[in-house]
């Protein structure tokens, strides 16, 4: 069953048609990557889809339902959740307070019992810090519950985005650049972690640039090109495929796309 | 995490016991009553700081609410017989009232475009207390009825001192509970990114009202307290000049700091009280010291200086 359905959705700005009617499906435990140069529009796909920009047409279903121009919050709630591709990490607090904001969803969110403190606050309180340190021990990070944000390295900023998506329970997240700017080992943890989300049942939209990861872990590939779709595929075919290989590198360079796309 | 739970509580039983402390070495009336005015301030700049130092969020027109608590106790016993403490609720209630109606719009708008619309606000409500002059005495101002408890008269700076200490550490605990809470961090969250609060479910929008409607109460609470100790009010309270006095006591204290409130408002209390000796130079001394705060702490009195401190510790 597809968890997640884009049919013929698109966004320009001025003029400029930087989604231009893409259509994906995405089944319930997949790692479905979207790839393409520069510039393709992926970002901007990610941010119709989860709320953060209205689309100017087409439909968005999640489970069926159709979600097309909620807004983000209504979309956590109904099961999607995302980290960003330029981090969006909430720098004053610690990582622990990072992920706690994750749990948002499942806390009790009675105002005065918040500003008296009732023992039942208290109790929310220890409740999500102890899920927080799940969360970031499920993406390596136990060591730094109580660094704050700003005090942490890029490649750990990245797996914090992740463990605080990860803390709202999403059935489906999408993950902008996950290993941009990270080195090769923590792009091999990122791709073990990312594996990992999905084997666990949630469904992963992933957004990537390093291919030799897209190959290894995606189950369909996705290519965009200037805002449209160029080819889909699982990642065999996509690989093979002579638009994308094209896209890559010019017509005459099939021997180096292939190496370039593993 | 009980390590964590006791921190909580160290900024207001600190206040709790300062309040205390400094009422054994005051040495005259006249220290009680500048005492009184920092509490009231602090209470103000607390609300405010929940605003602006946790959320993010710009006011300039909290003397707006400010002037709305103070003069609710002016009016509204002296029309309608309402009891002074009745109508400190009711004016509370009202400032809640407002700023829920007036925040949902303008709380869309960010950073400096947020920041004239509350000025604007602000402007609005001083004009207002000023031109309605039947109701409001005016430019003049109004004397507001005392204070009186099940036949006790409150009089007397230290009754003051004591009721708006009470209240200004009340305050204090109020705000460091709802900062430790599940509604403290979508506000700091909202703070640091919008975007991300909101993936995670936080209605950033809600946030900001809820953030506003209580730093209201508090700047209306502020206010009433401050025309029952003055026993008569002027626009001023609700006046521009206000507001930004407030907002520097925020800024100079420590942005995201309770205990920076109180400092931030102790500063600005006192030291034009004790730069009097400077005679004509006063305010050219105020005004120097506060750039030298300013340049010398950058994020304020108190986080500044938690920070130096902890890294000579280190």
């Amino acid at each position: 069953m597809s968890v997640i359905k884009v049919e013929e959705i698109g966004i320009s700005f001025g003029g400029v048609k930087a989604v231009d009617h893409v259509s994906f499906c995405v089944n319930e435990g997949d790692v479905f990557s979207i790839i393409g140069p520069n510039g393709a529009g992926k970002t901007t796909l990610f941010n119709l889809v989860s709320g953060v920009y209205q689309p100017k047409f087409g439909k968005v279903f999640l489970e069926g339902a159709d979600v097309t121009g909620l807004e983000p919050q209504v979309l956590a709630r109904r099961g999607l959740s995302r980290t960003f591709q330029n981090l969006q990490v909430f720098f004053r607090m610690t990582a622990r307070e990072n992920v706690m904001v994750g749990r948002h969803l499942k806390e009790e969110r009675g105002l005065l019992a918040h500003l008296l403190a009732l023992p039942a606050t208290a109790r929310q309180n220890r409740e999500s810090a102890a899920s927080a340190d799940v969360y970031l021990e499920r993406v390596g990070l136990g060591a730094y519950a109580d660094t704050p944000a700003s005090a942490m390295p890029y490649g750990a900023l990245k797996r914090l985005e992740i463990a605080r998506a990860l803390a709202a329970e999403p059935k489906v997240l999408l993950l902008d650049e996950p290993a941009a700017g990270c080195n090769a080992v923590e792009t091999e943890e990122i791709e073990k972690l990312v594996r990992k989300i999905a084997d666990e049942g949630t469904t992963v939209v992933l957004v990537e640039h390093d291919m030799k990861m897209v190959m290894r872990i995606s189950d369909r590939v996705h290519v965009l090109e200037f805002g449209k779709t160029l080819a889909e595929g699982t990642a065999e075919e996509v690989r093979t495929h002579p638009k994308v290989i094209e896209a890559y590198l010019g017509t005459h360079g099939s021997k180096e796309a292939a190496v370039a796309l593993g | 995490m009980r390590k964590l739970m006791s921190n909580r509580l160290v900024v207001p039983a600190f206040l709790a016991l300062l309040v205390v402390a400094l009422a054994f070495v005051m040495p005259s009336n006249f220290y009680f009553r500048v005492a009184a005015l920092v509490w009231i301030s602090a209470l103000a700049v607390i609300g405010l700081n929940l605003l602006m130092g946790f959320a993010g969020q710009v006011s300039l027109g909290h003397a707006g609410f400010f002037g709305l608590g103070a003069y609710s106790v002016a009016i509204l016993p002296a029309q309608f017989g309402l009891h002074p403490v009745i109508a400190l609720i009711a004016g509370a209630a009202g400032c809640a009232l407002l700023a829920f109606v007036v925040g949902r719009p303008i709380l869309r708008l960010k950073g400096h475009y947020l920041a004239v619309a509350t000025l604007g606000f602000g402007i609005l409500v001083s004009m207002v207390i000023s031109n309605e002059a039947w109701l409001t005495g005016g430019p003049d101002g109004m004397p507001v009825s005392r204070l009186t408890l099940f036949g006790w008269r409150a009089r007397g700076a230290d009754t003051w001192y004591w009721i708006t200490g009470g209240l200004m550490v009340v305050g204090a605990l109020l705000a460091v509970n709802l900062v430790a809470s599940p509604t403290g961090r979508a506000l700091r969250a909202l703070h640091d990114s919008e975007v991300a609060a909101r993936v995670v479910g936080v209605d950033v929008a809600r946030y900001k009202l809820i953030v506003f409607v209580i730093s209201a109460i508090y700047a209306s609470v502020a206010g009433s307290a401050l025309a029952l100790v003055n026993g008569f009010i002027t626009p001023d309270a609700a006046g521009f000049l206000h507001s930004i006095q407030l907002v520097t006591m925020v800024v100079l204290g420590g942005m995201g700091s309770i205990l920076g409130s109180v400092v931030g408002a102790a500063v600005l209390v006192v030291l034009p009280q004790v730069l009097t000796v400077f005679h004509e130079y006063e305010h050219l001394m105020l005004g120097f010291m506060m750039m030298a705060f300013m340049i010398l702490l950058r994020s304020g009195i108190v986080p500044s200086l938690s920070t130096l401190i902890a890294g000579r510790r280190a």
